[in-house]
């Protein structure tokens, strides 16, 4: 088995490396649940890391592989959850089987997820670096905003659709109110398990390296490295750029689903669908490595983990917040420390030829 | 016979300064030609045009009989025009070998299904396009350097892997934008063999801008001198290096 890994090719090990290390992680926290060992605080963030984990590596393929700053994530996950909810909810009484019924809103929100990232990229994919950043961010914005003013009932005639509140849905008196304006929706069966969560980063993982290691995604990176030489080969600029930001954002939605169907209320907030969320998954990226993907997992997950595990220090809690932040950061972009961790630690090695 | 680049009273403004004006130029099939001038005379605003960088706004471009004018820069590569860049545009992040691998991305497919799936179609046209890229590679003696990144090579290196890119996309008629540029006079010995070698294998038409005229006068057949945007003169290398116009235009009066 050892013997194996070393005769591979050195970008097949390191995604191997990293298939193993959710596998691992899965493992050991499915032991120290059952043994009783990890606390309640802990076992309900399993399903979030997964969120957050899925949202940094979906976002490194925009950032990384495809070199543009998107800060938009937030939306796309937005409008995966919210779909996903409706459509879960309504089915509620329907599909009465859970891992059904949270297959088909999976898909669901991947598709319509996708369908905005096609929309929004079309038009903002002609710009470049700050400008796109600018107007990424203004549409997240925009998704969240619409969802706060959406109101969605449904009676005995059908569906009902509003921007101005539940009276305005003008429904009989059997009618019920799936989606309630800044109240969300509330009543989503809680599908998301953490089993689902860790198979999701799983293929989110295997879609996104193998994507980036195939033909599609030496275009992608070329495109990031000159676009003018790439075009004057014959590679199709917009079409591949338009395809790594759809990708990235059906994979964001992937993320809102599993995040919607582990909460009983979802509603649209800065906190999570706004431009807070995008930024902290900008983060995880930056701290991760740029084009690391296996670096933006670890970060999500410590970055996560973080803030609850330093409850105990109280006030102190966000100062040790922002200094392991700076720690990061220098681990991963001084000189020096890319130096010493080429010297003393093979990993860091490796983990830097599975980006090329 | 009609020659492979047939360009005839091409030009170009950016605003009020007329770049180019009243371009002719004809290359023959397999031939190696030559265009010089000064510095500004705008042979690389040429190079931009016949590759679709910039749109004419009069004179039409044909390629093999084929009207190329005003098309985008994808589909004249698809024509078959390639080029190499004055200042080199390398994918920087990417190996050598990805790099030509980018270049053969026309001529080899699967869909991105079967890439992320890894199907059996993918481990076929990855396995041709590693053959075939590494054969590239082997021409200009980078066999060596396959796996190293691209920003990582020497300058010459970097050079010569441009123009293995370039090939890679199979063209009919090969551009290039100052090969020797910075280039010691031993490397440019060697790139001169390296172009040599590359027409007459790949049976390429070479269309060069050059300034090192030991370059040109040793290699190019015939030579077209622009000036002002404007062509001062055309015809075999030593006629027109011998023409006391092109003297001037490049010495002063």
């Amino acid at each position: 088995m050892l013997k194996k890994l070393k005769t591979m090719k050195k970008t097949t090990r390191s995604s191997m490396i990293t298939y193993a290390i959710v596998i691992v992680a899965f493992i050991v926290m499915q032991a120290l649940t059952y043994t009783g060992n990890l606390s309640s605080l802990l076992q309900g963030l399993l399903v979030p890391l997964c969120t957050y984990v899925i949202l940094a590596v979906s976002l490194n393929l925009v950032v990384g592989i495809l070199g543009e700053l998107s800060l938009g994530h937030a939306g796309f996950m937005c409008v995966g959850a919210f779909s996903s909810a409706f459509f879960s909810k309504c089915m509620r009484d329907v599909i009465t089987v859970a891992p059904l019924r949270f297959f088909l809103a999976l898909l669901i929100g991947i598709a319509v997820a996708a369908v905005f990232g096609i929309i929004i990229g079309i038009p903002v994919l002609r710009l470049k670096g700050d400008y796109l950043a600018i107007v990424t961010l203004a549409f997240g914005e925009i998704i969240k905003n619409l969802v706060n003013v959406l109101f969605i009932g449904v009676d005995s005639n059908g569906f009902h659709f509003s921007t101005k509140d539940v009276m305005g849905l003008n429904m009989e008196a059997d009618g019920t109110v799936i989606v309630n304006g800044p109240q969300g929706i509330t009543g989503t069966p809680k599908d998301s398990t953490f089993l689902i969560g860790t198979i999701l980063v799983l293929i989110t993982l295997f879609i996104v390296i193998n994507l980036t290691n195939s033909r599609d995604g030496r275009a992608i990176m070329a495109i990031r490295d000159n676009r003018i030489a790439a075009e004057s080969i014959g590679i199709n600029v917009t079409k591949y750029k338009l395809m790594a930001f759809t990708i990235s954002a059906a994979l964001a939605g992937a993320a809102g689903v599993l995040y919607a169907h582990n909460l009983s209320t979802l509603s649209a907030n800065t906190n999570n669908f706004g431009y807070n969320m995008s930024i902290s998954i900008l983060v995880f990226v930056v701290l991760g490595g740029i084009g690391s993907i296996r670096g933006s997992m670890i970060a999500a997950v410590i970055l996560t983990l973080l803030p609850e595990l330093l409850r105990g220090f109280a006030d102190y809690r966000m100062l040790i917040y922002a200094i392991v932040l700076i720690l990061m950061m220098l681990f991963n972009w001084a000189p020096k420390a890319i130096e010493w961790r080429e010297k003393y630690l093979s990993f860091g090695k490796r983990k830097k030829e599975a980006v090329k | 016979m009609a020659a492979l680049l047939d360009v005839k009273n091409l030009g170009i403004s950016f605003g009020g300064l007329r770049a180019v004006n009243g371009f002719d130029i004809s290359i023959e099939k397999e031939e190696l030609y030559g265009l010089i001038g000064p510095n500004g005379a705008g042979k690389t605003t040429v190079f931009n045009l016949l590759t679709g960088v910039y749109k004419p706004d009069s004179g039409k471009i044909l390629l093999d009989g084929q009207d190329i004018t005003g098309k985008k820069t994808i589909d004249i590569s698809k024509a078959g025009i390639a080029r190499t860049f004055q200042n080199i545009r390398l994918f920087k992040q990417l190996s050598a070998l990805d790099n030509v691998k980018a270049g053969l991305h026309n001529k080899h497919h699967y869909s991105t299904m079967a890439g992320i799936l890894r199907l059996p179609s993918y481990r076929r046209v990855e396995k041709e396009m590693d053959e075939q890229a590494m054969e590239l590679l082997k021409v200009f003696d980078l066999e060596q350097e396959a796996h190293l990144t691209a920003a990582n090579l020497p300058y010459g290196k970097q050079r010569r892997l441009e123009i293995a890119r370039a090939l890679a996309t199979e063209p009919k008629l090969l551009l290039l934008d100052e090969p020797a540029a910075g280039m010691n006079p031993n490397e440019t010995g060697e790139l001169m063999d390296m172009i040599q070698f590359v027409r007459e294998n790949f049976h390429m038409t070479i269309l060069l801008i050059e300034h090192d005229m030991k370059l040109v006068s040793g290699i190019c057949e015939r030579l077209t001198v622009l000036n002002f945007g404007e062509v001062l003169a055309h015809g075999k290398t030593s006629d027109v290096l011998n023409d006391p116009q092109v003297i001037t235009a490049y010495l002063g009066e």
